[in-house]
């Protein structure tokens, strides 16, 4: 106790050198916790706009689909069964079919993924509601992304071609009914979304699906024979693998600022240790012993840690409020880079990262303390009640 | 011998001191025998390099002697491990520097708190002993003011104040004046004087100024680490 009083008074006492050291650490610290916190923040809209968008509670797909082999399409389809069709009409399943295509927007020719979805269903946030109307041609939504790709508005007329189940060549004319805006990308580029019914006549694939989404619950649901249940953290782990590889970026970049922060307080005890010889020499004079006189320097270093912590509360806490409630706008979003990411970012401030924040910067100062103040133990008292130089 | 008859609080027995000077050793002490009782107020003259801060030293538990056995207040420096020496210190010694010493980021009412912090004294306890000694001193107008804010002769009167706010047995004074000027240096003495006869706490200077010499009532003289003379002065 009286260690930390002595160390508090001498901290104080020190005037200048202490709060630019403890601005400096303050710094760090809330910079640290406000990229960790963007990093958190990110991860949980992705995850929430992905469950909303695409995932769903988890996926049922057929045993031969592979989404990243779109040659995989055409025979991994099958029938629902009744307990699928049932668990659908009850709203805990949609079913989505899924072919390749081809779309000629002006004369210029792309291929496409194209996906037949219930346009009744209400689990996922895709705009389906749109599809449900009648025009001349096949309804069809497409996201912003595709549409800025292809060039399309909504109420343009576009020829699309694919192929039925038997192999053959079709074709036909397509309307943009609806256009949306979504963070995901993977529901959006190069993809076409149409009614199910409507896709399932065009393939002569009637009844039939690619995969099922499930809804966002807990409920039990059962296994389905040649379908495999991809978990909701399955479907995740894209997400997931993208944000932890930022997250070793800026870790990077937060053990820069931290090393900064650490050497800032490390140089201030070493030269504390020389310049403060006759101190340390008459604290020994007065009665604290060699080991007392370390600690007092060790907890002088780290309480920079602990003024910092108030230091970086006075200016990073209201910071750290309005981020979360304003949200950050990048003027960018995640589909110019092909990952999750909304144009505005909620960071997200847990008390778990402040915790182990504030853990971390103090034990970090106070061994970057510790190793410059042992060399006290090693000093003669009577040649630094002198000031001389050891 | 003690001057005043007293019981003897720092007894050296054929005490040598030697400290290592590139392959050799210098002895800075050679077989020093000095008795001193409660209550002196005494004195180690003699020119530069004769030994008097070494022994201040030994008496202060600070270092320990190569050779023979320096007992202060009945226990001997020599054998007490560093906590025991450094209680001893902080509970029955004050040191005062020729350098003063003080602790530049603190007041002059906190460097002299200082040795009770350490004591782990209460509060009001501490606060009643401090603003005694600024007052022994004459420097209670000063107690806010830092080391630097302050004269010489102010820092060194802080400085035997908290040497004294404890009330320890024993002043180890190092050249306390040799950095003050004549009118200075007097009032200084005439302080530790008055606190010598009114508190009884036993003061040893090591010095070889002629003001401070005039004040002793014992003066122990070391001549190339060895006690020349020993001389009481009858006032």
């Amino acid at each position: 106790m009286i260690t930390i009083k002595l160390a508090y008074r001498n901290l104080i006492g020190a005037g200048l050198r202490t709060w630019l050291n403890v601005i400096v650490l303050s710094f760090s610290f809330v910079m640290i916790i406000w990229m960790k916190g963007m990093l958190d923040g990110w991860d949980r809209q992705a995850r929430i706009d992905s469950i909303e968008w695409e995932t769903g509670g988890g996926q049922y797909w057929h045993e031969n689909y592979d989404p990243y082999d779109p040659f995989t399409f055409e025979d991994s389809h099958a029938p629902l069964t009744p307990e699928q069709e049932n668990l659908w009409q009850e709203g805990k399943l949609v079913p989505v079919l899924i072919t390749r295509g081809t779309i000629y927007p002006e004369g210029r020719m792309q291929n496409i993924v194209i996906k037949g979805i219930d346009v009744n269903q209400n689990l996922l946030s895709i705009p389906t509601a749109r599809l449900d109307t009648s025009v001349y041609g096949i309804p069809a939504v497409i996201g912003s992304a595709m549409a800025q790709n292809s060039q399309l508005k909504e109420g343009d007329r576009l020829v699309v071609r694919w192929r039925d189940a038997n192999g053959t060549f079709d074709a036909d004319e397509m309307v943009i009914t609806g256009i949306f805006h979504t963070t995901v990308p993977s529901i959006d580029a190069g993809q076409i979304w149409i009614p199910l019914k409507d896709l399932q006549r065009m393939t002569l694939l009637e009844n039939e699906a690619t995969l099922l989404v499930r809804d966002n619950t807990e409920d039990p649901m059962p296994r389905f024979s040649g379908w495999n249940f991809m978990e909701k953290n399955e479907l995740l782990k894209d997400i997931e693998t993208i944000i932890k590889s930022k997250t070793a970026g800026t870790s990077v970049f937060y053990m820069i600022l931290m090393l900064l922060a650490l050497l800032v307080i490390f140089d201030t005890q070493v030269l504390s240790v020389f310049r403060r010889q006759k101190e340390i020499g008459t604290y020994v004079a007065m009665g604290m012993t060699r080991k007392e006189v370390v600690a007092l320097f060790t907890v002088e270093g780290g309480m920079h840690a602990v003024l910092a912590i108030v230091v970086g509360a006075i200016y990073g806490i209201p910071l750290f409020i309005q981020q979360s409630a304003q949200g950050i706008s990048f003027g960018l979003s995640g589909q110019d880079f092909g990952i999750t990411m909304a144009e505005t970012l909620y960071p997200l401030y847990s008390m778990e990262l402040i915790i182990s924040t504030i853990f971390i910067i103090v034990i970090a100062t106070t061994f970057v303390s510790f190793i410059p103040a042992r060399k006290i133990s090693g000093m003669n008292p009577t040649e630094a009640i002198k000031g001389k130089i050891q | 011998m003690t001057n005043n008859g007293n019981q003897a609080i720092i007894a050296l027995e054929h005490v040598v001191k030697r400290f290592p000077s590139g392959r050799t050793w210098f002895t800075a002490l050679k077989d020093i025998n000095l008795t001193l009782g409660r209550g002196e107020f005494a004195g180690l003259v003699g020119p530069s390099g004769s030994g008097k801060t070494t022994l201040l030293n030994l008496i202060g538990s600070l270092d320990s002697p190569s050779e023979g056995r320096v007992d202060v207040l009945g226990r001997e420096v020599g054998k007490m491990n560093a906590r025991e020496s450094a209680t001893m210190r902080k509970k029955h010694l004050g040191f005062i520097f020729q350098t003063y010493n003080l602790i530049p980021v603190y007041t002059v009412y906190e460097n002299v708190e200082f040795p009770l912090l350490l004591l782990k004294e209460k509060a009001d306890k501490r606060r009643k002993a401090v603003l005694e000694a600024l007052e022994w001193l004459g420097i209670e107008s000063k107690a806010k003011s830092k080391p630097t804010q302050l004269s010489g002769g102010e820092c060194q009167r802080v400085a035997i104040a908290r040497a004294m706010v404890k009330k320890p047995e024993i002043v180890l004074a190092d050249e306390p004046t040799a950095n003050l000027d004549a009118e200075n240096s007097h009032h200084i003495l005439q302080t530790m004087e008055q606190l010598n006869r009114e508190l009884g706490t036993t003061f040893l200077f090591a010095t070889h100024d002629e003001k401070v010499i005039k004040y002793l009532k014992r003066k122990i003289r070391l001549f190339d680490g060895k006690v020349a003379s020993d001389e009481i002065i009858q006032s």
